[in-house]
């Protein structure tokens, strides 16, 4: 099977939850639907979605809660 | 002796600098405190002195107390200005600050908390006979006793969380069917945004207009008012466009208005500056929704129409001066408007972080009081407002225009911004007459030439 990432669209703060006191969106190892949300991005003070580009099982993260990215870092993998 | 000796601005952007200026003013040193993403920054360079207090993360840096309190013994700094947004309305801050033997500039923290509830807030404003929205004035307890609430009351109604604020954690409810639908997720979105999952109802106001008095209380029971600020050129219920005096007022009901306010901070024995905001309805019927215990972002418009600098009373009042102005000395002289510049996308408010490669500003005949300068980086981590353009006029035409010519000359490279959304609005027919609500962007605007 083939692998891909799951890139971020824009620079800000990574969270895998919709909020603090909340379960994260999904799991490593949990299967996903092209266009579910898996994370959110916060970009100055407004929230972006970050969603499955495919089907298929979210491998690895590669963005833990509260991490800094950039805009064309990699969040996670999916196979 | 001046009033402090070294002020630490637990803020940072523009209004980090804003403070720094009047502290020169008066002869009292500055300490900036800075995240990673800011090292760089205007407001850092021009401190007296720094500290570095964390990660870009707001968390762990501005909107942590006790680094910044660390920081503040560390410099030995008296007086900690905690700006707006961040800490400034954090009654527990100015709690340990005051445990620690430094100033905080701003109110009594028991006058914050009061304040921060809005249901305490709407029954103290109440009991001082200042209107407030038609509602209930408790604690909704479960949906079955806001189902019958809201039947006595009568829809459309506003549900509100009452830590909330800035237009977060509210709800339209038009009939019992909407009423049902939002309660638990209301109270739950409450509850993690700010700590407190209680609920209460308020008429809906249709059309609203925004305005809002500016108040200033010393601590021997002295207060003034410095007028009014319309502010109801919004977009996703937060300003973008203020100006003082408001078009929508006569003398008479301005008088009244602003006497009511004063009189409603007053009556809480509120200290320093702060803002009460009302809505008005389209019979001119105006009603309390909630006091700002602090410095408000649009603070210069009141400033250039009366010529009092705002920065400077607090500083004064915090170390307990005897507030000289009296009512009589405040006057209003001319018009100002102030336009926030948006780092974002000017039709659908998308935020535009990135490199500010130009920005060039017009130095004469304007206010401007900026974060950044051309060459910075505009981080994804804060507030997208990047500055603050003010014009000041003999009248509201001649403000108008003038601020029409400063935008022209304003030119921005490397990121989106609204200047394109501010120059629409100062053009349409509805802003040049006065005549617009806070639905003014969503109903009148079209950026058809963007």
């Amino acid at each position: 099977m083939s692998e891909q990432a799951v890139i971020s669209e824009v620079p800000g703060v990574f969270y895998r939850k919709p909020s603090p006191d909340e379960p994260v969106y999904v799991e490593e190892g949990q299967k996903v639907k092209a266009g579910e949300t898996i994370g959110l991005i916060e970009v100055m003070k407004n929230f972006y979605e970050v969603t499955a580009p495919a089907d298929g099982t979210v491998k690895a993260f590669k963005a833990e809660e509260g991490d800094v990215v950039d805009a064309g870092q990699e969040i996670a993998v999916i196979e | 002796m001046g009033y402090f000796n070294r002020m630490l601005i637990a803020n940072r952007g523009e209004i980090a600098r804003r403070i720094m200026r009047t502290c020169r003013e008066l002869g009292i040193e500055t300490v900036a405190v800075y995240s990673e993403a800011d090292k760089d920054a205007p407001f850092v360079k021009e401190a007296d002195h720094g500290v570095l207090i964390g990660p870009a993360q707001a968390k762990q840096s501005y909107l942590d107390g006790e680094k910044i309190i660390e920081a503040a013994k560390e410099k030995q700094a008296d007086a900690i200005h905690p700006g707006y947004g961040f800490l400034s309305e954090n009654a527990a801050f100015a709690e340990r600050c005051k445990e620690e033997g430094i100033c905080f500039i701003g109110p009594q923290p028991e006058v914050m908390t009061m304040m921060g509830d809005k249901i305490q807030a709407r029954k103290k404003m109440d009991e001082a006979g200042v209107p407030i929205v038609p509602g209930y004035n408790g604690k909704l307890e479960s949906l079955d006793e806001a189902l019958s609430v809201a039947e006595s009351l009568g829809y459309p109604l506003m549900l509100k969380a009452s830590a909330g604020g800035g237009g977060i954690g509210m709800e339209l409810v038009r009939d019992e069917e909407e009423l049902k639908k939002a309660f638990a997720s209301t109270m739950k979105k409450a509850d993690s945004f700010f700590g407190d999952g209680s609920l209460f109802l308020e008429k809906w106001i249709q059309n609203p207009r925004h305005i809002e008095v500016q108040v200033v209380c010393d601590q021997h029971g002295n207060g003034i008012h410095l007028f009014e600020r319309e502010c109801s050129i919004q977009r996703r219920n937060q300003k973008i466009l203020e100006e003082s005096p408001s078009p929508f007022l006569d003398d008479a009901l301005r008088a009244e208005l602003c006497e009511t306010a004063l009189k409603g901070a007053q009556n809480i024995n509120y200290t320093n500056v702060g803002t009460m905001e009302f809505i008005f309805d389209d019979h001119q019927n105006y009603y309390f929704l909630e006091m700002n215990t602090r410095l408000q972002v649009e603070h210069p418009v009141t400033e250039e129409i009366t010529g009092v600098d705002l920065v400077a009373l607090q500083i004064k009042i915090a170390a307990n001066e005897v507030l000289v102005l009296q009512q009589d000395d405040i006057k209003i002289k001319g018009h100002a408007i102030e336009n926030r510049l948006y780092a974002e996308d000017p039709k659908t408010f998308f935020p535009s972080p990135g490199s500010l490669e130009t920005l060039e500003l017009p130095k004469d005949g304007v206010r401007l009081d900026f974060g950044v300068e051309q060459g910075n980086k505009v981080t994804p981590f804060y507030d997208p407002m990047i500055g603050k353009i003010i014009t000041f006029g003999e009248d509201r035409k001649a403000a108008i225009e003038q601020m029409k010519k400063v935008l022209e000359e304003i030119k921005v490279q490397g990121i989106k911004t609204n200047l394109p959304l501010l120059q629409e609005i100062l053009d349409s027919k509805a802003f040049r007459d006065g005549n617009y609500t806070t639905k003014f962007v969503e109903n009148h605007l079209t950026l058809q030439n963007v």
